[in-house]
């Protein structure tokens, strides 16, 4: 992959015009390089150099967009094997699949589940993110009115599943307008399914039956000019599709090995009817480098696990998550109730407010904005002390809800308890409450139930 | 067409643990590769699917638990029995909630009483957990070592503030030390290091790297095993070559999520809803590296090891 900030120098023009905002050509390159700069900045590079630079920084892995508008998201642009090592990017699209021979309630049902079930989290909207439309019984009039179906009842990505090319003409002819996946081309349909991909203009899954024949596959149809691939190696039992997806990232990204330089997808819904053993391949699969998983269905009980494994596991480790600040009302407080606080780390703010939860007294849970930091480090950090947390209950507006100001601080914080005192003033008595938040409930119990 | 598929070599191997003994005892660890690279390396041991008792009546838990084990959660030891009898379990971890000085505050002769009573009713392997209160846990856990000397139990959670008192008593009594450490990889090491210093040997430690439930802190437990694993099999971390313990079940069960009624704020059904959400759990954990994995639900424990098997399938 890319080139050093001294070989993209030497395609500048070497006059630092300092137009891109940076003092040097050579300063520019070497940000450039490091990721901290876009090409676009500088407005004298030639052609030909963006070329070059367009295909030495593309990653390894080649990300894909399905969908159009609030439906659109984007599958693949992985860099790495463990999340660790940087991030993973671009989360695991999940779809359901509906199919031409199912019953029309049972479709209908499908497609409103598929709208509905949206979770809030972070600050952030989870929910799946495509429809797979199948064909099962070959007929082209039946599948392209689903399709009609799923398009104008749902807003995210379709995916259409057709072996027979006739069929899937039919069935992009009524939705190309929003990029829907073709599923898929294999090697005994690769020319027509090539064609109705071009004309078309969206992207082509290829779907071989092992690893060597894929490779083959992904080759001709990249020769033939389609390079919006996502690549299925066919394998149905959990062992090789492990294995499959671990084979397929490492030689993309280790070895750019160019033919598997693509997002996968896996189709948990063709390798069992036990819909909770679906669910674990499906999860194995969000772990282990899918792109898509087609499932049999979305239900709360499936979906919300996994949307929240995979919010875990594409969440940037060197990014803290942050909940907002304010103050959140647990337990259906009134002018009696305590007032706790802490730092606005999200697993924090999910711990202590689930344990307020499970102890039933009701309370306020004031959320300072310490920049995802947890109280320990934020107090270090200057972030979690007296003043700052006290001008936050000041201003909070908590005050003049309550006949009683009791303000609760995390035992970490014990230290901070005379600074608060003295911001907040004599009207409210600051308690140090437990250092871990399992004690929560039990010292909730004893001080402030009822 | 050549695939260039690329090939490992590993460095290092995780170190074999035997847990119990008798019959029922096993052997965990022993891989050479990462968890399931069956491609790469050798899984002499299967992870180990075990279920998590208390010493006490559990209180607020989910309906779908209290469902699945009726009336023998009052006995721990027909409840350990039912859970290995009925549901399979490899292992029993009795976590003695009841001594929480914080709560019911009952003694070390207590734990001592049922621990030995559960001991009896079983023939699986036994692990014995504290409530993590540093001097409660000292004083009941070394207690219960002594009781059971040479049963091969798994003691935890030992942690670097107790480990020399709680680490003493499993060296002196024959048993596993659980080493506990807040998901960090240098502070497992660490502790791993003073365990040794005190002299309890690498056939007797493994390691809780303590593991967050599914959307409670997953992610941090996941990247610290990845890591953990990397050091043990590519870096020759050798302190870090032991079988991971997850102790999954407390976390997920804890969660809001795993309570609410049927169908509340879109989260489907119940009873799936929570098995899956451990099941789920299960499923990353392996993915990372656990070896021994303590869950609630028999169900989901039951899909996870079915998940298990196949991935390691020959
Ligand atoms: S804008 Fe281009 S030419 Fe000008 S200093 Fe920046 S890199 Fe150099």
């Amino acid at each position: 992959m890319g080139l050093t900030g001294i070989q993209i120098f030497q395609m500048l023009p070497k006059t630092n015009c300092k137009e891109c905002g940076i003092p040097t050509c050579l300063a520019f390159a070497m940000n450039l390089a490091a990721g901290k700069a876009e090409l676009s900045a500088c407005p004298y590079v030639s052609e030909e150099a963006k070329q070059k630079l367009a295909v030495s920084s593309a990653p390894p892995i080649r990300a894909v967009a399905l969908g159009t508008g609030d439906g659109a998201f984007k599958i693949g642009g992985e860099t790495v094997l463990f999340r660790h090592e940087k991030t993973f990017f671009n989360p695991t699209g999940l779809a359901i699949l509906v199919s031409d021979d199912e019953a029309d309630d049972a479709v209908d049902g499908k497609l409103k589940r598929f709208t509905e079930l949206s979770y809030e989290r972070v600050g952030l909207i989870l929910k799946g993110d495509a429809v797979a439309v199948r064909s099962v019984s070959g007929d082209q009039a039946k599948f392209s009115a689903l399709v009609t179906k799923v398009k104008e009842q749902t807003q995210g990505g379709i995916i259409l599943i057709a072996d027979s090319a006739e069929v899937m003409a039919e069935g992009v002819k009524v939705c190309a307008d929003r990029k829907p996946l073709v599923y898929a081309a294999t090697a005994d349909n690769a020319d027509a399914m090539i064609a109705i991909a071009k004309e078309h203009k969206v992207p082509l899954a290829v779907k071989a039956t092992d690893l060597e024949s894929l490779a083959v596959l992904t080759e001709k149809i990249t020769a033939a000019g389609v390079e919006d691939l996502v690549i299925d190696s066919g394998a149905r039992d959990i062992k090789t599709v492990l294995h499959d997806q671990i084979h397929i990232r490492e030689a993309a990204i280790q070895k750019k090995f160019k033919p598997f330089g693509f997002p996968t997808i896996v189709m948990p819904f063709e390798m069992t009817d036990d819909f909770m053993m679906e669910t674990l391949y499906a999860s194995m699969s969000i772990a282990k480098y899918a792109g898509l998983a087609v499932l049999s269905d979305f239900q709360g009980q499936n979906l919300f696990n996994l949307l929240l494994e995979r919010l875990n596991i594409y969440t940037d480790p060197q990014r803290p998550m942050k909940t907002e600040q304010k103050i959140y009302e647990i337990n259906n407080p009134g002018p009696d109730s305590p007032v706790m606080t802490t730092s606005n780390f999200s697993l924090t703010y999910f711990i202590v407010s689930g344990e307020i939860e499970n102890s039933r007294v009701p309370c306020y849970l004031a959320i300072l904005d310490t920049e995802g930091l947890s109280v320990l480090t934020a107090w270090a950090a200057g972030k979690f002390v007296g003043d700052v947390l006290g001008e936050f209950i000041n201003k909070s507006g908590i005050k003049e809800k309550l006949n009683k100001h009791n303000l609760v601080i995390p035992g970490y914080a014990a230290i901070i308890q005379g600074d608060l005192e003295e911001e907040v003033g004599s009207d409210w008595k600051v308690h140090v409450g437990p250092r871990e938040a399992s004690n929560i409930p039990a010292y909730l119990k004893d001080n402030f139930g009822s | 067409m050549g695939i260039d598929i690329p090939k490992r070599s590993y460095s290092g191997a995780i170190r074999t643990i035997t847990v119990g003994k008798g019959e029922k005892s096993f052997a965990v660890g022993g891989e050479t590769a990462y968890p399931f690279y069956t491609f790469e390396g050798e899984f002499p041991n299967a992870p180990r699917f075990g279920l998590n008792i208390l010493d006490i009546e559990p209180e607020g838990w989910a309906e779908s638990l209290l469902e699945v084990y009726g009336d023998v959660v009052k006995d721990p030891a027909a409840w350990a029995k039912k859970c290995v009898d009925d549901f399979g379990a490899d292992i029993i971890q009795i976590s003695l909630q009841g001594t929480d000085p914080n709560d019911k505050n009952l003694s070390a002769e207590h734990a001592v009483e049922v621990v030995k009573a559960v001991a009896a009713a079983i023939d699986v392997p036994l692990s014995v957990w504290g409530t993590a209160n540093i001097e409660k846990d000292t004083e009941v856990l070394r207690a219960v070592a002594e009781a059971m000397d040479g049963k091969r139990l798994c003691i935890g959670p030992v942690q670097e503030a107790n480990h020399r008192q709680i680490g003493a008593a499993a060296l002196a009594y024959k048993h596993i030390a659980v080493a506990s450490s807040p998901i960090d990889i240098n502070l497992a090491k660490q502790l791993n290091v003073l365990l040794g210093n005190l002299g309890v040997t690498d056939e007797n430690i493994l390691i809780d790297p303590t593991v967050g439930g599914l959307g409670y802190g997953l992610e941090y437990s996941y990247s610290v095993m990845e890591r953990a694993r990397m050091a043990a099999l590519s870096q020759q971390d050798d302190r870090l070559q032991f079988p991971l313990y997850c102790n999954l079940g407390v976390e997920v069960w804890k969660t809001k999520e795993s309570k609410l009624p049927d169908h509340e704020n879109n989260l489907g059904e119940a009873k799936p809803r929570g098995i899956l959400m451990e099941a789920v759990t299960a499923t990353s954990l392996l993915a990372a590296g656990g070896d021994i994995m303590i869950m609630r639900h028999p169900e989901a424990m039951k899909l996870a090891k079915q998940l298990s098997k196949e991935m390691l399938a020959s």
